[in-house]
Parts: structure tokens; C-alpha cells; sequence
């Protein structure tokens, strides 16, 4: 049991850490705002998440504590990570920060486009 | 469904007061009793019986937690190929949800899939803008994909 507990903690940790430096590189890396948000708004989510839970598994088996707080603490960053995403690349194309290497970059202009000529005739 | 649950909790404290037991697991007994009877009566609601939404709930929850371990597969295979092959771009997609926590919802599941990330709800409620990671052949497996969600985020709110 305890072998099998021990090794959870150890996984949750490692891979948490693991996905925290790749998402580092990821924004290291990746040519654009865009993209490095990719990288920035899940491996870091799901990092942090999963450091938060081997935490939370540690003090539950070793010293018997449940600590509500830190599962808060994951639900919190579960619902607020994909938002705080959105915000940031959303503020950045209306602020007009070119996509990296455009293949379909279809709509989104055209609306924004529409929408401006639509403001201009009222 | 809010008050399918309320008079759940109710036929609980019911049975609390039946069995002269005010403990939390005489009331757990008499909440699973009144879930018993609440789904003999469920015709009478003009709900569907409200333990369906709850199962629709949970299934939403785990399609949440498996999108979000595959992207960050799919985001990690990007990351850490040598070469960086990736095509991005945005693309427009209609939904049908018309609620505005149903769409919120549905973005933040369209946040968290692989290779996409909402850009911007158009004023109408209509169009998501997405950027995704890689254009080419992703699309339409991402429509099937979103069609699914859709369909489990419609299913909660029924």
C-alpha cells in the first residue's frame, strides 16, 4: 500500500515538474503570442495541478492531514487557467500582434472588419 | 432541477425526524430513499428526473480531465520534436448553445483540447474564433470532436 502511495506522490510530483519545464520551453521555443500561449495556458495548468496533488496525496498518507485548501487550489486553477488564456491571446489580436507564419487566418479579421465599417455607418 | 433537489433534501430531514435519528447518516438513508422516490414520481416533475443531469455532470467532468491530459500530449510532441512543422492559423466555428454559461463552458473545453484556443465569441453568441495549432487536417476531426461536446454540454442543460 504504501509502496504504491509513495510512488503516486513521486509520479504526480515528477511529471508536474517535468510538464512546468516543458511548458518553459515551449514559450522559449514557439515563434508567436499565439502558440507560447499553447504551450503557457495547458502544460503549466496541468503541471501545477498535478504538483498540487501529490502534494496533497503527501500530507494525507504521511501525517493524516486532509487539507481541503489545496484541492480548492486545483479547482480554482482548473476553471480560472482556460480563461486567463483566452484574455491574453484575445487582448493581443485586438491590439493587433501578427499571427506567426498565416496559412487560414480567415474569419476573425473579416469581423472584425465588418464590425468596424458597421460602427462607422452609425 | 434545483427543486427536485430541494425536496430531495427535504424527504431526507423527513426521514431524520420519521426515525428520531439526527445523525448525517440517517439523513444520507432518507436522501437515498427520497432519490428512490423522486424517481418513481418522475412524471409529475416537469423536469426530467434531476439524477440524469447529475451523471451528464460527471461525464462532462471526465471529458474535461482527458481533453486536458491529451493536449498536453499533443502539446508536449510539439514542444519537443526537433523540428518545429506547425501550422497555425484561425478558424471560425458555429455553435448552437445559446446560453451564455453553456458557452463559456464549451470554450473552456475548446481551451483545454488539444491544439486550440478560443480567440473571440463573436457579439451574437453564434461564432467562436479559434486559433489552433495546426490548421491542415485537424479541422474537421476538431468539428467532430466539438459536435461531441456540444452534446454533452446540451445534455447537462436539457
Amino acid at each position: 500500500m504504501s509502496v504504491i502511495v509513495d510512488f503516486l506522490i513521486g509520479f504526480f510530483i515528477l511529471v508536474g515538474a517535468l510538464l512546468c519545464l516543458i511548458a518553459m520551453f515551449g514559450v522559449i521555443r514557439l515563434p508567436d503570442v499565439y502558440t507560447r500561449n499553447h504551450a503557457a495556458s495547458k502544460a503549466a495548468t496541468l503541471g501545477v495541478m498535478s504538483i498540487l496533488l501529490g502534494t496533497f496525496l503527501y500530507f494525507y498518507f504521511y501525517e493524516g492531514h486532509f487539507n481541503s485548501r489545496v484541492i480548492l487550489g486545483i479547482v480554482f486553477l482548473f476553471m480560472t487557467a482556460p480563461v486567463s488564456g483566452h484574455l491574453i491571446n484575445r487582448a493581443a489580436y485586438n491590439s493587433g500582434v501578427k499571427i506567426w507564419d498565416k496559412s487560414v487566418r480567415d474569419d476573425l479579421k473579416e469581423y472584425n472588419q465588418k464590425k468596424r465599417n458597421k460602427s462607422s455607418i452609425d | 432541477m434545483a427543486f427536485q433537489i430541494l425536496l430531495n433534501f427535504i424527504l431526507g430531514f423527513i426521514w431524520m425526524f420519521l426515525s428520531n435519528d439526527y445523525s448525517s447518516l440517517a439523513f444520507a438513508k432518507g436522501y437515498f430513499f427520497g432519490i428512490l422516490i423522486l424517481f418513481v414520481l418522475r412524471r409529475f416533475f416537469q423536469h426530467r428526473f434531476y439524477f440524469y443531469n447529475v451523471i451528464a455532470i460527471i461525464r462532462l467532468l471526465y471529458i474535461f480531465l482527458v481533453e486536458l491530459v491529451k493536449s498536453n500530449l499533443s502539446v508536449l510532441k510539439v514542444i519537443l520534436s526537433p523540428k518545429l512543422n506547425l501550422r497555425p492559423g484561425i478558424f471560425a466555428l458555429e455553435t448552437e448553445l445559446e446560453k451564455e454559461w453553456e458557452i463559456t463552458i464549451l470554450s473552456n473545453l475548446i481551451t483545454l483540447t488539444p491544439g486550440t484556443l478560443v480567440l473571440e465569441v463573436s457579439e451574437d453568441n453564434k461564432t467562436l474564433y479559434i486559433h489552433a495549432m495546426d490548421i491542415d487536417d485537424v479541422e474537421q476531426a476538431k468539428l467532430d470532436i466539438k459536435n461531441t461536446f456540444e452534446k454533452a454540454i446540451k445534455e447537462v442543460s436539457r
